[in-house]
């Protein structure tokens, strides 16, 4: 009773206060519910899309174009051999639990990470930490074994972001980080709201509340958006829908690129996959269009490599395989298949894998190779595809930015073994300046796509789908996250 | 008496224990590790192991198996692996949402069906007759999702009398049960018209009984022996038929839950189930096993105390 009370209290004093300005509270839907709130210890992306930045920050972080900005660090040094990193930090942090933010927590909050019986998602980003040691509260000295171009962007992960000892035990259900939002309640299966931090240690955010509602059905979702129940759709599942929207005044579209390749994996060292000749005839027997137009409807760009096209380092290679049904018979014939052959093609839930399975199928009968699909829930295709790699084909958006180091892993589940590619990713990997990592990323590109080691398909699209007057949201999703930090309405 | 409940008491431990068995292994066999669902396609074979001893999947399954009964008995049901809370409080927290829901949708249905199967039933072969057949067939025949789109189409979207979805909670009881109209009323519809027609056949064979027909010699006219004697005797079809409907509207409404984005139990097996949170799935289905047993075992002690001969035949 006396928390309905205090809260038609403080929201009648909101409307009061709020008088003519803007509307100062915001309903944000995504697909999927967060399973729990610790983003350092699952690989679910809705904890992200509901947490980064909003609740919990970084040494380093994304901005909404991806580029890799100062975070709790302020600025870094970073030593002459590539291996010392230098963090200073933002004096005045502290935890939505009043506890300060210093040196200790990120030392605590990397050692955690890297631990033996740690369980965060992407520990391969801690791999290369030997030591974490505290100069003074403001100052952090990290030290890898070697040295490491891509570390300040690994920092920038959600699963990187900075936790603190005195509550990491309940982070699960009562997460407690350093940014401008402050959780505030979780009804499951529902929703959940974050508050102002109004102790912020940067710029404050405009918002005084934000809602997280979780929608996963397509109908549903639109019927939520027309209804006018939510104030923006992040992910908006529905893309049939979007040109209803554009026409619609009420609503803005924005529709944005993520770092999800989409691609029809390959066994690479399943016959007769292991021919670079059966290889090269799938990528010329693909229609990246049709795919696009008939699984996306129009949303998404072609791609030519495992690579995100919006990333200033991307090589347009989309020449080495074009669609060309003639010549990709021709190169199967080559191999000593003119009759083609039979193949599995195995489909997880998404959309983009099941429209675009059965166009790909069809495309590929053109050819002769009879593509037999199965459907599959994600745990099974985890269990079949990516761990037993009893699969032919499959398609599978990898959504993980800069991601192209897992063509060095001869065990990934593509199974792709060459020496020369792996020798380039550890040269990249000593390699810091902008410059020499250009070139060694454009070859790396290059070598993939012309050992047509998968089926380049196409970047996936992001759509978000709003009220009109909502300023600041993200166009594209170079990580998982609905950034509120800056987002407003227009008076 | 106390023979029979004895019976049927042994009868409903078996049956429990039978269940516990068979939802354990059917679970526990269904491919997919719940570890590297969590983890994701990044995660290092370390960090699986680390959270697969977390979780207590590096334990024999007997094992497990014991632990899970032995918890369940003493009112814990473990903690989900997902979502890191105790699985008795996601179920308490689902089950206001769902329960209601169920109850929502039973009044309706039974407020629909009693007054359309009687009206049917006493003017046979009229037109009320052939209209509500004809309402109740379309009833049956199409599926309660698409009544739920239509009405999410019509009195959501366009009307906007209602919210497209989503439950507020029940800190104001008026909001809650709106949010639950439109999902309780798709709900309802189909077993409307399957409880209407049950209660007018079921009516009609009563028409038709000898009972019926002393009752109009003696004078009453035929509305009267339909009140006051057809209608009674009818119940007892139609209540057992309630009472398998009630079984299906707690746990059936995982599609209505769905189109309703509404927190209930159906929604939480689903969630549960792609992300292979089988501690959850396990204790879930389970308990509702437990709560169709349960139901059972009262329906049959209820028919003994009506019906005597049950009694003496065990």
């Amino acid at each position: 009773m006396h928390k309905l009370l205090l809260s038609v209290t403080v929201s009648t004093f909101a409307l009061i206060a709020g008088g003519t300005s803007a509307q100062t509270d915001i309903t944000v839907a995504i697909q999927l519910e967060p399973p729990n709130l610790d983003p350092t210890g699952g690989a679910a992306q809705a904890i992200d899309s509901v947490l980064y930045s909003n609740v919990f920050e970084g040494l380093t972080r994304f901005d909404g174009d991806g580029a890799v900005v100062p975070g709790l660090a302020k600025d870094w040094d970073i030593s002459g051999d590539g291996t010392v990193y230098t963090f200073n930090l933002n004096s005045g942090v502290t935890f939505h639990d009043g506890t300060s933010m210093d040196a200790e927590d990120v030392k605590f909050s990397l050692d955690r990470a890297r631990s033996e019986d740690s369980t965060n998602a992407q520990k391969g980003l801690f791999a290369g930490i030997t030591d974490v040691t505290v100069i003074d509260p403001m100052i952090i000295k990290v030290t890898l074994d070697q040295p490491n171009g891509s570390f300040l962007f690994n920092m920038a992960w959600g699963d990187a972001v900075i936790v603190a000892a005195e509550s990491i035990e309940n982070i699960a259900s009562n997460p407690i980080g350093t940014g401008a939002f402050e959780f505030s309640d979780w009804v499951q299966g529902d929703r959940l709201e974050l508050v102002r931090n109004d102790d912020y240690w940067g710029t404050p955010a405009v918002l005084e509340t934000a809602t997280f509602r979780f929608i996963s059905d397509p109908t549903a979702a639109f019927a939520a958006v027309m209804a006018e129940d939510v104030d923006v759709f992040v992910g908006f599942p529905a893309p049939e829908n979007l040109p209803q929207f554009e026409a619609d005044s009420r609503f803005q579209v924005l529709v944005g690129n993520t770092e999800g390749e989409t691609i029809l994996s390959t066994n690479n060292k399943m016959p007769p996959f292991d021919n670079l000749l059966v290889r090269k005839a799938v990528a010329h027997a693909i229609d990246r269009q049709a795919i696009i137009d008939g699984a996306m409807f129009g949303y998404g760009t072609p791609i030519g490599t495992h690579f995100a096209p919006h990333n200033p380092d991307y090589v347009d290679l989309l020449a080495n395989s074009p669609y060309d049904p003639v010549k990709a018979k021709a190169f199967l014939a080559e191999a000593g298949f003119p009759d083609g052959f039979t193949t599995t093609l195995k489909l997880p839930p998404p959309s983009y894998a099941r429209r675009g399975g059965e166009i790909i199928a069809s495309q590929l009968r053109q050819i002769g190779i009879n593509a037999e699909i199965s459907n599959l829930e994600w745990s099974q295709w985890l269990d079949e595809v990516f761990k037993a790699k009893d699969f032919g084909l499959s398609i599978v958006s990898h959504t993980e930015p800069m991601d192209i180091g897992i063509y060095a892993n001869p065990e990934y589940y593509f199974q792709y073994d060459n020496a020369d590619f792996q020798a380039l990713m550890v040269e990249l990997n000593a390699t810091a300046d902008p410059a020499g990592r250009t070139a060694l990323l454009a070859k790396a590109q290059k070598i993939i796509s012309e050992d047509y080691v998968n089926g380049y398909l196409f970047e996936l699209a992001v759509a978000t789908v709003a009220k009109a007057g909502v300023r600041g949201l993200w166009v594209n999703q170079p990580t998982a996250a609905v950034d509120l930090t800056v987002v407003s309405w227009a008076d | 008496m106390i023979r029979y409940t004895f019976a049927r008491l042994t009868s409903l431990i078996i049956s429990l224990i039978v269940a516990s068995l068979v939802i354990f292994s059917v679970i526990e066999v269904i491919p997919g590790d719940p570890a590297s669902f969590m983890l994701g396609i990044n995660a290092r074979e370390d960090t699986l192991a680390a959270l697969r001893s977390e979780m207590g999947l590096d334990q024999p399954l007997a094992l497990r198996y014991f632990d899970w009964v032995i918890g369940m008995l003493q009112g814990d049901f473990g903690n989900s692996w997902t979502y890191k809370t105790p699985v008795s409080e996601l179920i308490a927290d689902r089950i206001w949402v769902s329960l209601p829901l169920a109850i929502y949708a039973l009044i309706l249905s039974t407020l629909i069906a009693f007054p359309a199967g009687i009206l049917a039933a006493s003017r046979r072969g009229g037109v009320s007759d052939v209209t509500i057949m004809g309402a109740t067939q379309m009833g049956v025949a199409i599926p309660n999702f698409w009544f739920a789109m239509i009405m999410v189409l019509i009195f959501a979207i366009n009307l906007r009398w209602f919210s497209a979805g989503g439950f507020p909670g029940w800190s104001d009881p008026i909001q809650g049960l709106k949010s639950l109209t439109l999902p309780a009323i798709s709900l309802a519809l189909p077993q409307a018209a399957i409880l209407a027609r049950i209660m007018r056949s079921s009516l009609l064979d009563m028409l038709s009984e000898d009972f019926i027909r002393t009752a109009r010699a003696k004078g009453l006219t035929r509305r009267q022996a339909l009140w006051r004697h057809a209608v009674r005797n009818a119940l007892i079809p139609v209540i057992t038929i309630i009472g398998l409907q009630f079984s299906f509207l707690l746990a059936g409404g995982i599609i209505i839950e769905q189109i309703f984005f509404l927190p209930g139990l159906g929604r939480l097996i689903f969630q549960a189930i792609s992300a292979r949170d089988l501690i959850v799935v396990e204790s879930v289905v389970m308990l509702l096993v437990f709560t169709v047993i349960i139901v059972n075992f009262a329906v049959d002690i209820t028919y003994a105390i009506v019906d005597p001969r049950l009694r003496r035949k065990s």
